[in-house]
Protein backbone atom coordinates (compact mmCIF):
# COMPACT_ATOMS: atom_id res chain seq x y z
CA UNK A 1 0.00 0.00 0.00
CA UNK A 2 1.33 3.53 -0.99
CA UNK A 3 0.97 5.58 1.98
CA UNK A 4 2.20 9.09 1.91
CA UNK A 5 2.83 10.10 5.72
CA UNK A 6 2.32 13.64 6.88
CA UNK A 7 5.84 14.66 6.03
CA UNK A 8 4.84 14.30 2.33
CA UNK A 9 7.38 11.04 2.43
CA UNK A 10 6.48 7.25 2.08
CA UNK A 11 8.04 5.68 4.74
CA UNK A 12 6.89 2.01 3.24
CA UNK A 13 9.06 2.86 0.08
CA UNK A 14 12.15 4.16 2.28
CA UNK A 15 12.31 0.97 4.50
CA UNK A 16 12.60 -0.41 1.28
CA UNK A 17 16.37 0.53 0.80
CA UNK A 18 17.25 -0.49 3.94
CA UNK A 19 17.76 -4.35 3.99
CA UNK A 20 18.35 -4.71 7.75
CA UNK A 21 15.25 -3.79 8.98
CA UNK A 22 13.37 -6.66 7.22
CA UNK A 23 14.41 -9.27 9.72
CA UNK A 24 13.37 -11.05 13.43
CA UNK A 25 15.21 -10.38 16.45
CA UNK A 26 14.24 -13.11 18.97
CA UNK A 27 11.93 -14.40 17.34
CA UNK A 28 10.20 -10.66 17.00
CA UNK A 29 10.37 -8.30 14.09
CA UNK A 30 13.02 -5.67 14.72
CA UNK A 31 12.20 -2.44 15.74
CA UNK A 32 15.21 -0.33 15.32
CA UNK A 33 14.71 2.80 17.76
CA UNK A 34 18.84 3.21 18.52
CA UNK A 35 19.62 5.43 15.57
CA UNK A 36 21.30 8.10 18.02
CA UNK A 37 24.00 5.60 18.43
CA UNK A 38 24.28 4.41 14.72
CA UNK A 39 21.30 4.61 12.15
CA UNK A 40 21.17 2.10 9.40
CA UNK A 41 22.63 2.44 5.65
CA UNK A 42 20.61 2.24 2.57
CA UNK A 43 21.43 -0.23 -0.09
CA UNK A 44 23.20 2.49 -2.48
CA UNK A 45 25.68 3.00 0.56
CA UNK A 46 26.17 -0.64 1.02
CA UNK A 47 26.73 -1.37 -2.93
CA UNK A 48 28.59 1.90 -3.45
CA UNK A 49 30.91 0.62 -0.76
CA UNK A 50 31.15 -3.45 -2.45
CA UNK A 51 31.26 -1.44 -5.66
CA UNK A 52 34.52 0.44 -4.74
CA UNK A 53 36.29 -2.93 -3.61
CA UNK A 54 34.72 -4.46 -7.29
CA UNK A 55 35.92 -2.05 -9.41
CA UNK A 56 37.70 1.16 -8.62
CA UNK A 57 39.84 0.18 -5.51
CA UNK A 58 43.93 2.07 -5.99
CA UNK A 59 45.62 4.40 -3.14
CA UNK A 60 44.20 7.42 -4.02
CA UNK A 61 46.64 10.89 -4.83
CA UNK A 62 49.54 9.26 -6.00
CA UNK A 63 49.26 6.98 -8.15
CA UNK A 64 49.13 7.50 -11.91
CA UNK A 65 47.00 4.86 -13.31
CA UNK A 66 43.37 4.63 -14.37
CA UNK A 67 41.72 2.84 -11.28
CA UNK A 68 44.07 5.64 -8.96
CA UNK A 69 42.37 8.22 -11.01
CA UNK A 70 38.86 6.86 -10.76
CA UNK A 71 39.27 6.24 -6.70
CA UNK A 72 40.95 9.83 -6.34
CA UNK A 73 38.16 11.67 -8.67
CA UNK A 74 35.21 9.81 -6.47
CA UNK A 75 37.49 10.47 -2.81
CA UNK A 76 37.73 14.17 -3.80
CA UNK A 77 33.59 13.92 -5.28
CA UNK A 78 32.83 13.55 -1.40
CA UNK A 79 34.67 16.29 0.04
CA UNK A 80 32.82 18.60 -2.87
CA UNK A 81 29.15 16.74 -1.58
CA UNK A 82 30.22 17.24 2.13
CA UNK A 83 31.04 20.91 1.10
CA UNK A 84 27.83 21.66 -0.19
CA UNK A 85 26.02 19.80 2.45
CA UNK A 86 26.99 22.00 5.10
CA UNK A 87 27.74 24.81 2.94
CA UNK A 88 31.28 25.20 4.01
CA UNK A 89 33.24 28.43 1.49
CA UNK A 90 35.60 25.60 -0.32
CA UNK A 91 36.19 21.81 -0.41
CA UNK A 92 39.71 22.53 0.96
CA UNK A 93 38.02 23.04 4.73
CA UNK A 94 36.65 19.92 4.66
CA UNK A 95 38.99 16.88 6.31
CA UNK A 96 38.33 13.20 6.52
CA UNK A 97 38.74 11.50 10.07
CA UNK A 98 37.93 8.72 12.05
CA UNK A 99 34.77 10.32 13.33
CA UNK A 100 33.88 12.79 15.55
CA UNK A 101 35.78 11.78 18.38
CA UNK A 102 38.67 12.13 16.13
CA UNK A 103 37.74 15.87 14.91
CA UNK A 104 37.55 17.21 18.42
CA UNK A 105 40.68 15.68 19.39
CA UNK A 106 42.63 17.10 16.14
CA UNK A 107 41.47 20.48 17.25
CA UNK A 108 42.00 20.25 20.75
CA UNK A 109 45.62 18.77 19.88
CA UNK A 110 46.69 21.15 17.06
CA UNK A 111 44.77 24.32 17.58
CA UNK A 112 45.01 23.44 21.38
CA UNK A 113 48.98 23.25 21.17
CA UNK A 114 49.64 26.82 19.48
CA UNK A 115 46.53 28.82 20.34
CA UNK A 116 46.58 28.02 24.64
CA UNK A 117 48.35 29.20 26.76
CA UNK A 118 48.39 29.20 30.84
CA UNK A 119 45.15 30.69 32.45
CA UNK A 120 42.81 30.84 28.93
CA UNK A 121 39.63 29.02 29.53
CA UNK A 122 37.96 26.45 27.22
CA UNK A 123 33.95 26.91 27.86
CA UNK A 124 31.85 23.22 27.18
CA UNK A 125 28.42 22.95 27.92
CA UNK A 126 26.58 20.39 31.04
CA UNK A 127 25.71 18.38 28.39
CA UNK A 128 28.58 16.72 26.37
CA UNK A 129 29.04 14.04 25.17
CA UNK A 130 32.94 12.51 26.38
CA UNK A 131 34.19 13.26 23.62
CA UNK A 132 33.83 17.29 23.50
CA UNK A 133 35.26 17.01 27.32
CA UNK A 134 37.91 15.46 27.30
CA UNK A 135 40.43 16.28 24.93
CA UNK A 136 39.38 19.75 26.25
CA UNK A 137 40.57 18.20 29.93
CA UNK A 138 43.65 16.64 28.21
CA UNK A 139 45.02 19.65 27.03
CA UNK A 140 43.84 22.34 29.43
CA UNK A 141 45.95 19.99 31.49
CA UNK A 142 48.94 20.42 29.00
CA UNK A 143 48.40 24.01 29.28
CA UNK A 144 47.96 25.01 32.75
CA UNK A 145 44.41 26.21 30.96
CA UNK A 146 41.24 25.86 32.72
CA UNK A 147 37.84 24.16 31.22
CA UNK A 148 34.31 25.78 32.74
CA UNK A 149 30.85 24.62 32.36
CA UNK A 150 27.89 26.38 30.81
CA UNK A 151 25.17 25.05 32.93
CA UNK A 152 21.46 23.79 31.91
CA UNK A 153 18.13 23.69 33.11
CA UNK A 154 15.97 20.46 34.07
CA UNK A 155 14.70 21.26 30.80
CA UNK A 156 17.81 20.15 29.14
CA UNK A 157 18.51 23.59 27.87
CA UNK A 158 21.60 25.84 28.41
CA UNK A 159 21.11 28.68 30.62
CA UNK A 160 22.40 31.79 28.40
CA UNK A 161 21.78 34.41 31.43
CA UNK A 162 24.81 32.14 32.76
CA UNK A 163 26.56 31.70 29.39
CA UNK A 164 27.02 35.60 29.44
CA UNK A 165 29.09 35.20 32.79
CA UNK A 166 30.97 32.37 31.80
CA UNK A 167 32.59 33.73 28.72
CA UNK A 168 34.52 36.37 28.97
CA UNK A 169 38.29 37.60 27.94
CA UNK A 170 39.90 34.61 29.01
CA UNK A 171 37.85 32.02 26.90
CA UNK A 172 39.91 31.37 24.17
CA UNK A 173 37.32 28.25 22.86
CA UNK A 174 33.68 27.43 23.33
CA UNK A 175 33.16 24.22 22.35
CA UNK A 176 29.58 22.31 22.63
CA UNK A 177 26.78 19.98 20.57
CA UNK A 178 24.72 20.83 18.17
CA UNK A 179 22.26 18.49 19.30
CA UNK A 180 22.40 16.16 22.56
CA UNK A 181 22.73 12.41 22.32
CA UNK A 182 21.02 12.11 25.91
CA UNK A 183 18.51 14.77 25.77
CA UNK A 184 18.31 15.84 22.08
CA UNK A 185 17.68 19.32 23.05
CA UNK A 186 18.79 21.44 20.13
CA UNK A 187 21.34 24.10 21.30
CA UNK A 188 20.84 27.73 20.15
CA UNK A 189 24.09 27.69 18.36
CA UNK A 190 24.14 31.01 16.28
CA UNK A 191 23.12 32.81 19.99
CA UNK A 192 26.41 30.95 21.80
CA UNK A 193 28.53 31.87 18.84
CA UNK A 194 27.51 35.79 18.99
CA UNK A 195 28.47 35.93 22.85
CA UNK A 196 31.71 33.99 21.86
CA UNK A 197 32.97 36.62 19.02
CA UNK A 198 32.37 39.63 21.49
CA UNK A 199 35.84 38.07 23.48
CA UNK A 200 36.88 37.00 20.22
CA UNK A 201 36.55 33.20 21.48
CA UNK A 202 36.80 30.81 18.53
CA UNK A 203 33.51 27.81 18.48
CA UNK A 204 33.68 24.27 17.96
CA UNK A 205 30.27 22.39 17.16
CA UNK A 206 30.01 19.43 17.89
CA UNK A 207 27.30 18.19 14.81
CA UNK A 208 27.53 14.05 15.77
CA UNK A 209 23.59 14.65 16.92
CA UNK A 210 22.52 17.02 14.23
CA UNK A 211 23.38 16.20 10.66
CA UNK A 212 20.81 13.94 9.55
CA UNK A 213 18.07 15.68 11.48
CA UNK A 214 18.66 19.29 11.07
CA UNK A 215 19.89 22.07 8.01
CA UNK A 216 23.44 22.66 8.84
CA UNK A 217 24.84 25.49 6.92
CA UNK A 218 28.14 26.50 8.87
CA UNK A 219 28.87 29.86 7.55
CA UNK A 220 25.24 30.89 8.30
CA UNK A 221 25.77 29.29 12.23
CA UNK A 222 29.65 31.30 11.90
CA UNK A 223 31.60 28.21 13.79
CA UNK A 224 35.24 28.47 13.39
CA UNK A 225 34.93 24.56 13.54
CA UNK A 226 31.95 22.02 12.89
CA UNK A 227 32.46 17.82 13.55
CA UNK A 228 30.23 15.05 12.84
CA UNK A 229 30.44 11.16 11.53
CA UNK A 230 29.36 9.47 9.09
CA UNK A 231 27.40 6.61 10.30
CA UNK A 232 25.02 8.55 12.24
CA UNK A 233 23.78 10.45 8.82
CA UNK A 234 23.10 6.69 7.16
CA UNK A 235 26.80 6.64 6.41
CA UNK A 236 29.65 4.12 6.83
CA UNK A 237 30.96 3.75 10.60
CA UNK A 238 34.33 4.97 11.28
CA UNK A 239 34.37 7.72 9.00
CA UNK A 240 34.13 11.71 10.23
CA UNK A 241 34.59 14.86 9.18
CA UNK A 242 35.90 18.12 10.33
CA UNK A 243 34.85 21.68 8.91
CA UNK A 244 37.60 24.41 9.65
CA UNK A 245 37.67 27.77 8.78
CA UNK A 246 40.73 28.04 6.22
CA UNK A 247 42.25 31.21 7.90
CA UNK A 248 42.58 28.55 11.51
CA UNK A 249 43.58 25.52 9.60
CA UNK A 250 46.11 27.01 7.80
CA UNK A 251 47.48 28.42 11.18
CA UNK A 252 47.68 25.28 12.81
CA UNK A 253 50.41 22.35 13.24
CA UNK A 254 49.49 19.31 11.48
CA UNK A 255 47.66 16.81 13.93
CA UNK A 256 49.71 13.50 12.60
CA UNK A 257 53.16 12.71 10.33
CA UNK A 258 52.96 10.19 7.85
CA UNK A 259 52.25 9.85 4.27
CA UNK A 260 50.13 12.44 2.40
CA UNK A 261 50.68 15.74 5.09
CA UNK A 262 54.16 16.18 3.81
CA UNK A 263 55.36 18.93 0.78
CA UNK A 264 59.07 17.35 1.21
CA UNK A 265 60.73 15.24 3.84
CA UNK A 266 64.61 15.00 4.55
CA UNK A 267 65.92 13.95 7.26
CA UNK A 268 66.67 17.22 8.07
CA UNK A 269 63.17 18.35 8.17
CA UNK A 270 59.50 18.38 6.65
CA UNK A 271 57.57 20.72 5.00
CA UNK A 272 53.79 20.60 5.21
CA UNK A 273 51.25 19.85 2.60
CA UNK A 274 48.45 22.38 2.26
CA UNK A 275 45.06 22.19 3.96
CA UNK A 276 43.30 19.06 3.73
CA UNK A 277 45.89 17.05 2.91
CA UNK A 278 48.35 18.49 5.65
CA UNK A 279 45.16 16.62 8.50
CA UNK A 280 45.39 13.87 6.25
CA UNK A 281 47.95 11.81 7.04
CA UNK A 282 48.27 8.24 5.72
CA UNK A 283 46.08 6.49 3.18
CA UNK A 284 42.75 7.44 4.27
CA UNK A 285 39.26 5.12 4.64
CA UNK A 286 38.67 5.52 0.79
CA UNK A 287 36.13 3.07 0.17
CA UNK A 288 34.07 4.81 2.93
CA UNK A 289 34.33 8.34 2.03
CA UNK A 290 33.36 7.21 -1.36
CA UNK A 291 30.35 5.62 0.11
CA UNK A 292 29.14 7.87 2.12
CA UNK A 293 28.55 10.09 -1.03
CA UNK A 294 25.30 8.43 -1.48
CA UNK A 295 24.49 8.92 2.05
CA UNK A 296 24.39 12.18 1.21
CA UNK A 297 22.36 11.94 -1.75
CA UNK A 298 19.50 10.14 0.11
CA UNK A 299 19.56 12.60 2.67
CA UNK A 300 19.26 15.24 -0.23
CA UNK A 301 16.80 13.32 -2.56
CA UNK A 302 14.56 13.08 0.56
CA UNK A 303 14.96 16.80 1.75
CA UNK A 304 16.19 17.48 5.85
CA UNK A 305 12.71 19.45 5.81
CA UNK A 306 10.52 16.32 5.38
CA UNK A 307 13.11 14.27 6.81
CA UNK A 308 12.70 16.54 10.07
CA UNK A 309 8.63 16.77 9.75
CA UNK A 310 8.67 12.40 9.98
CA UNK A 311 11.00 12.19 13.12
CA UNK A 312 9.03 15.34 15.00
CA UNK A 313 5.74 13.79 14.29
CA UNK A 314 7.29 10.56 15.57
CA UNK A 315 9.06 12.21 18.82
CA UNK A 316 6.14 13.88 19.72
CA UNK A 317 3.59 10.68 19.07
CA UNK A 318 6.19 8.61 21.32
CA UNK A 319 6.96 11.43 24.00
CA UNK A 320 3.18 10.95 24.26
CA UNK A 321 2.03 7.54 24.57
CA UNK A 322 4.70 6.90 27.06
CA UNK A 323 3.88 10.12 29.26
CA UNK A 324 0.89 7.95 29.26
CA UNK A 325 2.29 4.94 31.46
CA UNK A 326 2.54 5.12 34.85
CA UNK A 327 5.89 5.76 36.50
CA UNK A 328 7.57 7.01 33.31
CA UNK A 329 9.57 10.05 33.01
CA UNK A 330 11.08 11.79 30.06
CA UNK A 331 14.54 12.79 31.07
CA UNK A 332 15.14 16.03 28.64
CA UNK A 333 12.31 18.59 27.65
CA UNK A 334 13.85 21.33 26.09
CA UNK A 335 12.33 23.61 24.27
CA UNK A 336 13.45 22.35 20.76
CA UNK A 337 14.61 18.79 20.22
CA UNK A 338 15.98 16.22 18.16
CA UNK A 339 14.59 12.80 17.51
CA UNK A 340 16.24 11.09 20.77
CA UNK A 341 13.38 10.32 23.85
CA UNK A 342 14.96 9.49 27.09
CA UNK A 343 13.38 8.36 29.86
CA UNK A 344 13.55 6.59 33.30
CA UNK A 345 10.88 4.12 35.11
CA UNK A 346 10.43 4.44 38.13
CA UNK A 347 12.05 1.32 40.52
CA UNK A 348 13.21 -0.44 37.28
CA UNK A 349 16.66 -0.25 36.36
CA UNK A 350 17.24 0.80 32.23
CA UNK A 351 19.31 -2.10 32.04
CA UNK A 352 16.42 -4.81 32.81
CA UNK A 353 14.11 -2.41 30.55
CA UNK A 354 16.90 -2.22 27.74
CA UNK A 355 17.21 -6.43 27.71
CA UNK A 356 13.19 -7.35 28.21
CA UNK A 357 12.92 -4.72 25.33
CA UNK A 358 15.48 -6.85 23.28
CA UNK A 359 13.72 -9.69 23.82
CA UNK A 360 10.69 -8.60 22.57
CA UNK A 361 12.66 -7.48 19.30
CA UNK A 362 13.50 -3.17 20.06
CA UNK A 363 16.46 -2.29 20.24
CA UNK A 364 16.94 0.72 22.71
CA UNK A 365 20.06 2.05 24.12
CA UNK A 366 20.51 2.31 27.63
CA UNK A 367 22.73 3.86 30.04
CA UNK A 368 24.94 6.99 31.13
CA UNK A 369 25.46 7.48 26.95
CA UNK A 370 28.95 8.96 27.69
CA UNK A 371 27.19 12.04 29.43
CA UNK A 372 28.18 10.89 32.92
CA UNK A 373 28.01 14.54 34.21
CA UNK A 374 24.87 14.90 32.94
CA UNK A 375 23.57 11.90 34.52
CA UNK A 376 24.90 13.21 37.73
CA UNK A 377 23.23 16.77 37.18
CA UNK A 378 20.19 15.05 36.53
CA UNK A 379 20.89 12.44 39.55
CA UNK A 380 20.00 9.30 37.67
CA UNK A 381 22.76 6.27 36.44
CA UNK A 382 21.55 6.19 33.06
CA UNK A 383 18.45 5.91 31.17
CA UNK A 384 16.48 4.24 28.31
CA UNK A 385 16.77 6.18 25.34
CA UNK A 386 14.86 5.77 22.05
CA UNK A 387 15.78 7.71 18.56
CA UNK A 388 14.12 7.38 15.38
CA UNK A 389 15.61 7.96 11.52
CA UNK A 390 13.57 8.71 9.04
CA UNK A 391 12.59 4.42 8.17
CA UNK A 392 10.89 4.71 11.69
CA UNK A 393 6.98 4.40 11.77
CA UNK A 394 3.80 4.95 14.24
CA UNK A 395 3.21 1.35 14.07
CA UNK A 396 6.97 0.93 15.56
CA UNK A 397 6.45 3.39 18.09
CA UNK A 398 2.86 1.34 19.53
CA UNK A 399 5.26 -2.02 19.07
CA UNK A 400 7.65 0.05 21.57
CA UNK A 401 5.06 1.32 23.51
CA UNK A 402 3.24 -1.70 24.50
CA UNK A 403 6.79 -3.49 24.84
CA UNK A 404 7.41 -1.31 27.79
CA UNK A 405 4.10 -1.46 29.33
CA UNK A 406 4.36 -5.46 28.90
CA UNK A 407 7.98 -5.07 30.74
CA UNK A 408 6.86 -2.44 33.62
CA UNK A 409 4.00 -5.08 34.32
CA UNK A 410 6.72 -8.17 35.13
CA UNK A 411 7.95 -5.84 37.66
CA UNK A 412 4.73 -5.12 39.61
CA UNK A 413 4.26 -7.41 41.76
CA UNK B 1 25.69 -30.83 49.12
CA UNK B 2 25.59 -31.64 44.98
CA UNK B 3 29.25 -30.62 43.88
CA UNK B 4 29.84 -28.17 40.60
CA UNK B 5 28.97 -30.18 38.16
CA UNK B 6 25.65 -31.38 39.12
CA UNK B 7 24.55 -28.24 40.25
CA UNK B 8 25.55 -27.23 36.50
CA UNK B 9 23.88 -29.98 35.13
CA UNK B 10 20.76 -29.13 37.23
CA UNK B 11 20.34 -25.67 36.21
CA UNK B 12 21.07 -26.74 32.48
CA UNK B 13 17.92 -29.01 32.50
CA UNK B 14 15.72 -26.36 33.79
CA UNK B 15 16.66 -23.85 30.98
CA UNK B 16 16.28 -26.65 28.83
CA UNK B 17 12.44 -26.58 29.46
CA UNK B 18 12.52 -22.70 27.80
CA UNK B 19 13.05 -23.89 24.33
CA UNK B 20 15.27 -20.96 23.75
CA UNK B 21 12.35 -18.15 23.94
CA UNK B 22 14.58 -15.16 24.87
CA UNK B 23 11.70 -13.54 27.17
CA UNK B 24 11.13 -17.12 29.25
CA UNK B 25 14.43 -17.25 29.60
CA UNK B 26 14.68 -13.34 31.11
CA UNK B 27 11.39 -14.28 32.85
CA UNK B 28 13.12 -17.24 34.56
CA UNK B 29 16.33 -15.49 35.12
CA UNK B 30 14.63 -13.00 37.39
CA UNK B 31 12.65 -15.84 38.82
CA UNK B 32 15.75 -17.14 39.90
CA UNK B 33 17.06 -13.91 41.27
CA UNK B 34 13.88 -13.67 43.83
CA UNK B 35 15.14 -16.94 45.06
CA UNK B 36 18.76 -15.60 45.67
CA UNK B 37 18.78 -15.31 49.67
CA UNK B 38 19.21 -11.83 50.80
CA UNK B 39 22.38 -10.37 51.41
CA UNK B 40 23.09 -8.40 54.62
CA UNK B 41 23.20 -4.93 53.76
CA UNK B 42 26.32 -4.27 55.83
CA UNK B 43 28.33 -6.09 53.19
CA UNK B 44 26.87 -4.04 50.34
CA UNK B 45 30.00 -2.22 51.05
CA UNK B 46 32.00 -0.07 48.30
CA UNK B 47 35.07 -2.61 48.44
CA UNK B 48 32.86 -5.73 47.83
CA UNK B 49 31.10 -4.00 44.16
CA UNK B 50 32.09 -5.80 41.38
CA UNK B 51 32.13 -2.91 39.17
CA UNK B 52 29.95 -3.66 35.69
CA UNK B 53 28.96 -1.05 33.30
CA UNK B 54 25.71 -0.54 33.65
CA UNK B 55 24.54 -2.21 36.59
CA UNK B 56 26.03 -3.54 40.10
CA UNK B 57 27.22 -6.29 41.56
CA UNK B 58 28.58 -6.51 45.58
CA UNK B 59 29.46 -10.05 46.22
CA UNK B 60 30.80 -11.35 49.51
CA UNK B 61 32.98 -13.99 50.38
CA UNK B 62 33.23 -15.84 53.87
CA UNK B 63 35.63 -18.80 54.26
CA UNK B 64 33.02 -21.22 56.99
CA UNK B 65 34.69 -25.04 57.63
CA UNK B 66 36.87 -25.17 54.73
CA UNK B 67 34.29 -23.82 52.40
CA UNK B 68 33.61 -20.73 50.90
CA UNK B 69 30.17 -18.92 51.23
CA UNK B 70 29.26 -16.18 48.86
CA UNK B 71 26.48 -13.80 48.87
CA UNK B 72 25.82 -11.27 45.98
CA UNK B 73 23.49 -9.16 45.23
CA UNK B 74 23.03 -6.68 42.45
CA UNK B 75 20.53 -3.07 41.56
CA UNK B 76 19.33 -5.33 38.49
CA UNK B 77 16.63 -7.28 38.04
CA UNK B 78 18.10 -9.73 35.48
CA UNK B 79 22.08 -9.44 36.56
CA UNK B 80 20.46 -10.55 39.88
CA UNK B 81 19.50 -13.81 38.24
CA UNK B 82 22.12 -14.57 37.10
CA UNK B 83 24.47 -13.93 39.96
CA UNK B 84 22.04 -16.13 41.36
CA UNK B 85 22.83 -19.08 39.46
CA UNK B 86 27.25 -18.22 39.62
CA UNK B 87 26.00 -18.24 43.92
CA UNK B 88 24.08 -21.30 43.64
CA UNK B 89 26.77 -23.26 41.49
CA UNK B 90 29.97 -21.69 43.69
CA UNK B 91 28.75 -21.39 46.79
CA UNK B 92 29.64 -23.59 49.38
CA UNK B 93 32.38 -25.41 47.55
CA UNK B 94 36.20 -25.55 48.34
CA UNK B 95 38.33 -23.16 47.45
CA UNK B 96 40.13 -25.85 45.28
CA UNK B 97 37.12 -26.50 43.72
CA UNK B 98 36.12 -23.56 42.85
CA UNK B 99 39.33 -22.40 41.74
CA UNK B 100 39.30 -25.34 39.40
CA UNK B 101 35.75 -25.05 37.92
CA UNK B 102 34.55 -25.43 34.68
CA UNK B 103 31.73 -23.19 34.01
CA UNK B 104 29.89 -24.94 30.94
CA UNK B 105 26.71 -24.52 31.95
CA UNK B 106 27.03 -20.52 30.89
CA UNK B 107 27.71 -21.24 27.25
CA UNK B 108 25.30 -24.22 27.58
CA UNK B 109 21.88 -22.42 28.08
CA UNK B 110 23.10 -19.66 25.61
CA UNK B 111 24.47 -17.20 28.61
CA UNK B 112 27.44 -15.98 27.19
CA UNK B 113 25.52 -13.10 25.31
CA UNK B 114 24.95 -11.40 28.87
CA UNK B 115 28.34 -11.91 29.86
CA UNK B 116 30.48 -9.88 27.08
CA UNK B 117 31.70 -6.73 26.94
CA UNK B 118 28.72 -5.69 25.34
CA UNK B 119 26.18 -6.85 27.93
CA UNK B 120 28.21 -5.28 30.60
CA UNK B 121 26.71 -6.22 33.24
CA UNK B 122 29.66 -7.20 35.31
CA UNK B 123 29.21 -10.52 35.69
CA UNK B 124 32.27 -12.13 33.65
CA UNK B 125 33.82 -9.62 36.38
CA UNK B 126 32.05 -11.26 39.30
CA UNK B 127 33.00 -14.54 37.96
CA UNK B 128 36.64 -13.57 37.98
CA UNK B 129 36.34 -11.97 41.37
CA UNK B 130 35.03 -15.86 42.57
CA UNK B 131 37.75 -17.61 41.12
CA UNK B 132 40.09 -15.08 43.02
CA UNK B 133 38.56 -15.24 46.21
CA UNK B 134 39.04 -19.25 45.87
CA UNK B 135 42.64 -19.00 44.95
CA UNK B 136 43.10 -16.64 48.40
CA UNK B 137 41.63 -18.82 50.32
CA UNK B 138 43.39 -21.91 48.51
CA UNK B 139 46.40 -20.48 49.56
CA UNK B 140 45.18 -19.87 53.60
CA UNK B 141 43.85 -23.75 53.50
CA UNK B 142 46.95 -25.15 52.44
CA UNK B 143 49.08 -23.28 55.07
Amino acid sequence: METLEKSGLNIAKIREEFPILDQKVNGKPLVYFDNAATNQKPRRVIEALANHYKTDNANIHRGIHTLAERSTAAFEETRHAVREFINANEAEEIIFTKGTSESINLVASSWGRKFLEEGDEILISAMEHHSNIVPWQMIAEEKSAQVKVMPIDENGDIILAEVDKLITEKTKMVAFNHASNSLGTINPVKEIVAKARKVGAKVLIDGAQATSHLEVDVQDLDADFYAFSAHKMYGPTGLGILYGKRTLLEKMPPYQGGGEMIKEVTFEGTTYNDIPYKFEAGTPDIANVVAFKKAIDFIDELGKDKIAAHENELLSYATTEIEKIDGVKVIGKANEKVSVLSFSVEGIHHFDIGMWMDAKGVAVRTGHHCTQPLMDFFCIEGTVRASFSVYNTIEEIDIFTQALKDTISKFKK
Amino acid sequence: MSNIQEIQDEIIEEFSMLDGDMEMTIGYIMELGDQLPEMDEVLKTEENIVKGCQSKVWLNAELKEDKIVFEADSNTAITKGLVSMLVRVLSSQTPQEIVDADLYFIDKIGLNRFIGTQRSNGLGAMMKQMKIYGLAFSTKTNV
